[in-house]
């Protein structure tokens, strides 16, 4: 399972460095949705600035939907559906492969956009590992439940639209957490974000738990 | 030796739509089946309910001694399909492509450099984009995919479509090497002279059904060149036995 | 809906082959379409006593006044809510154990998640106007309440998947892996935000603490009663319309082997090249 897995992971971010899609396009709108935060809510440095950490999750969860859908657009062109199920892969490592490709991406984006709202909403970026920690734990849940809402979804002709529904209620626990301890973060007293750390690892390794073994049913309704 | 392929009344829907209405058929091991048939017959569907992508809701099918009904996954590792589609990933590129097609089916990565070079694959072309393929090319990658992999069962839809005169030839060879391994192949095409140089017989799927067609009495099948169904009926000895009851 | 409409309706269900497995044995079917009915008809009695006496019958409550009266319906509600959700997650998994497959399961996820929605949305609707006199507000970002509403947009979107076309093996699969992976959430859901507010330490608002007794505690049961007898009826009823649905899918089956066999002996008997076949090679490679 483990060795599909990189094998699957290696084959998506290869296809993602080939084509540059996330880069080109994902990471841009993402910066456009911060932009657009920062027109709605004003010029205010005293409201843009404690509202920085939510801002970021919120763009992150955008972009997490492109990602996914990305990830399974590139298994549904040309018959890569059936080859993937053809392929003889382990259903598990083809989900631990995926959901691990676009966690890699998410935090890449992630990344530049903490930049980003660093410089646009003037908030200064300090406990960097709390940050960090909080970006892996909640990337890998929210890449987790994507993948096994994608692969749900993926048959379907109305995919754009069920996508962003069945997604955004479920992963609302990872925005709490994650804002929460991004907050504490931000305002310099990581102590008390780590019990919003164990949320998000309770939830990822839920979902990554879940998704492995539910993958190979769901591969094979096409 | 048990058979690679059998069926037995096998049904498959689509929906509520029957791709197999009942197909009984048996291919024993290293024989080169050909499976002849109108368009919409069910030969696309009968190689992929081989290739477990298809479920069987009634009846027995079995193939390579996996259980079709109750296990669709087992079987796939050692099946080969060529379909209609090429199953390629439009950014990689060709070696790539091969390399991840290889490596996820456990074959030997040695494989690759020999069937990219059968295949006419090497140079320049072997480092572009699937996207940029023509219709042929993919088709050639796919081929080389099965050639590297080596699976026990090829199932090839159409292999000759799409292909230059070139490429139908090695077609042709590969069928013929594969027979050679022990391989057994099973093969839909509506080019029934290229065909029965290459199988060892042919089978006649009608409705989702496999039917007994009498020997010298090629059915006058819709969308089949009559020239061609006229040579195939001049050779009786490929046409006869079906091996299949009628349900 | 009084009881003859539901006895009228519900008749005929155990005729049909996919309304409940061991269909025909209609002194059987006749006593179930009876017992449904009887079912029906107590929920709505019980739950009309409930508002005679929850509005008329009952005194004012010593603290909460008239407000009181929300509560003869608001806690029964929200318990049929988690009641049709837990229902919902067994049946998924009644459904995804191997063992236990069975598309009966997946009818019975089906309907108990509708009606759970609808009543969830009646608990939202009940807590907010019990809200607006009580803390001033319609909404309050109380854990209770968000996780209500965030449950009934969980369950929208299982109910979208559920509407998405398929083969009814795939969607129902489809569906019970949806339905996990939404029940899932509701604990991770409700702690989250449980934490989120406390840190905030603002006041938590909890159910009214009123003593209650007498005419008051038992009205409050009788509501818990009648709304879980309604709740029972809706299930039923919506799972056998749905087995109605499905039967009658299925019924096409037999016809639509008949006729693609027949395609084959048409050609056998070297029918004159008609038409070209429907199926194109797109059907093939579904």
């Amino acid at each position: 399972m483990w060795r599909d897995a990189a094998l699957v992971a290696g084959k998506d971010l290869r296809i993602e460095w080939r084509s540059r899609v996330g880069l080109n396009q994902v990471v841009p709108f993402a910066v456009v949705i911060l932009v657009l935060f920062g027109l709605a809510l004003g010029p205010s440095r005293r409201v843009l600035a404690p509202a920085t950490a939510g801002l970021f999750w919120v763009a992150v969860l955008l972009s997490a939907v492109l990602a996914v859908q990305r990830s399974f657009a590139v298994e549904a062109a040309d018959g890569a559906g059936d080859g993937l199920r053809l392929s003889g892969l382990d259903a598990g490592g083809i989900f631990v492969g995926k959901a691990a490709a676009v966690t890699a991406q998410l935090l890449v984006l992630e990344v530049v956009l903490g930049v980003v709202a660093a410089l646009l909403y003037a908030a200064h970026l300090s406990g960097f590992v709390m940050l960090a920690a909080s970006c892996v734990l909640a990337t890998a849940g929210l890449a987790a439940v994507g993948t096994l809402y994608g692969a749900l979804s993926a048959g379907s002709r109305v995919r754009e639209t069920l996508l962003p529904l069945l997604f955004f209620p479920l992963v609302a626990p990872v925005l709490i957490a994650a804002t929460k301890a991004w907050q504490a973060g931000l305002q310099g007293r990581p102590g008390s974000g780590l019990g919003w750390l164990s949320v998000l690892a309770v939830f990822a390794a839920a979902y990554l738990a879940i998704g492995t073994v539910a993958f190979g049913p769901l591969l094979e309704d096409g | 030796m048990p058979p690679a392929v059998r069926f037995r009344d096998a049904v498959s829907l689509a929906g509520r739509f029957p791709l197999l209405a009942g197909v009984t058929v048996e291919v024993g091991e290293g024989e080169v089946v050909h499976l002849r048939g109108p368009n919409g017959a069910g030969k696309t569907s009968l190689l992929r309910a081989c290739a477990g992508l298809v479920p069987i809701v009634s009846g027995a099918a079995e193939v390579l001694g996996h259980d079709l009904v109750g296990d669709r996954q087992s079987v796939r590792r050692e099946v080969g399909l060529l379909g209609h589609r090429s199953f390629l990933y439009e950014e990689l590129s060709v070696e790539d492509n091969l390399r991840f097609a290889v490596r996820a089916a456990r074959a030997p990565v040695a494989g690759i450099g020999p069937a990219l070079e059968l295949l006419g694959l090497t140079g320049r072309i072997g480092g572009a984009r699937a996207a940029t393929l023509s219709t042929g090319q993919r088709r050639r990658v796919a081929l080389a995919v099965l050639v590297a992999r080596a699976p026990r069962l090829w199932l090839l839809d159409e292999p000759h479509a799409g292909l230059d005169a070139a490429g139908r030839d090695v077609v042709d060879v590969l069928v013929a090497e594969a027979r050679r391994r022990g391989a057994t192949v099973l093969l839909a095409s509506h080019e029934l002279e290229r065909a029965a140089t290459i199988a060892d017989r042919a089978v006649t799927i009608v409705g989702g059904q496999v039917v007994a067609v009498p020997a010298g009495a090629a059915p006058a099948g819709r969308g089949e060149e009559p020239l061609v169904a006229g040579e195939v009926a001049a050779r009786p000895a490929i046409v006869g036995e079906v091996g299949c009851d009628v349900a | 809906m009084s009881s003859t409409t539901a006895n009228a309706v519900a008749a005929p269900v155990p005729a049909a082959p996919g309304g409940a497995g061991r269909a025909g044995h209609q002194p059987r079917g006749a006593w179930r379409g009876r017992l449904v009915a009887a079912t029906g008809g107590a929920a709505l009695l019980g739950i009309a006593a409930t508002v005679w006496l929850g509005l008329w019958v009952t005194p004012p409550d010593v603290y909460m006044g008239n407000l009181v009266r929300l509560l003869y319906i608001h806690p029964p509600i929200a318990w049929v809510m988690y009641l049709a959700f837990g229902l919902a997650m067994l049946s998924s998994l009644g459904y995804l154990w191997p063992r236990t497959r069975d598309l009966r399961f997946d009818r019975l996820a089906g309907a108990a998640a509708e009606v759970g929605v609808v009543f969830t949305g009646l608990t939202l609707v009940t807590g907010s106007l019990w809200g607006r006199p009580t803390w001033g507000t319609y909404w309050t970002w109380d854990p209770l309440l968000t996780t209500t509403a965030l449950l009934f947009v969980l369950y929208l979107g299982y109910l979208a998947l559920r509407r998405v076309p398929g083969e009814p093996e795939a969607r129902a699969r489809r569906a019970a892996i949806g339905a996990v992976v939404a029940f899932v959430d509701v604990p991770i859901c409700y702690f989250s935000v449980y934490w989120w507010r406390s840190l905030h330490q603002l006041p938590s608002v909890t159910a009214g603490k009123s003593y209650i007794h007498g005419s008051m505690a038992w009205t409050m049961l009788l509501g818990f009663v009648s709304f879980t007898l309604a709740f029972v009826w809706l299930v039923v009823r919506r799972y056998r319309l749905a087995g109605l649905a499905q039967a009658e899918e299925a019924d096409g089956l037999a016809l639509a082997l008949a006729e693609r066999r027949a395609e084959g002996e048409a050609d056998a008997v070297g029918r004159p090249p008609g038409p070209a076949p429907l199926v194109e090679h797109g059907v093939g490679l579904r």
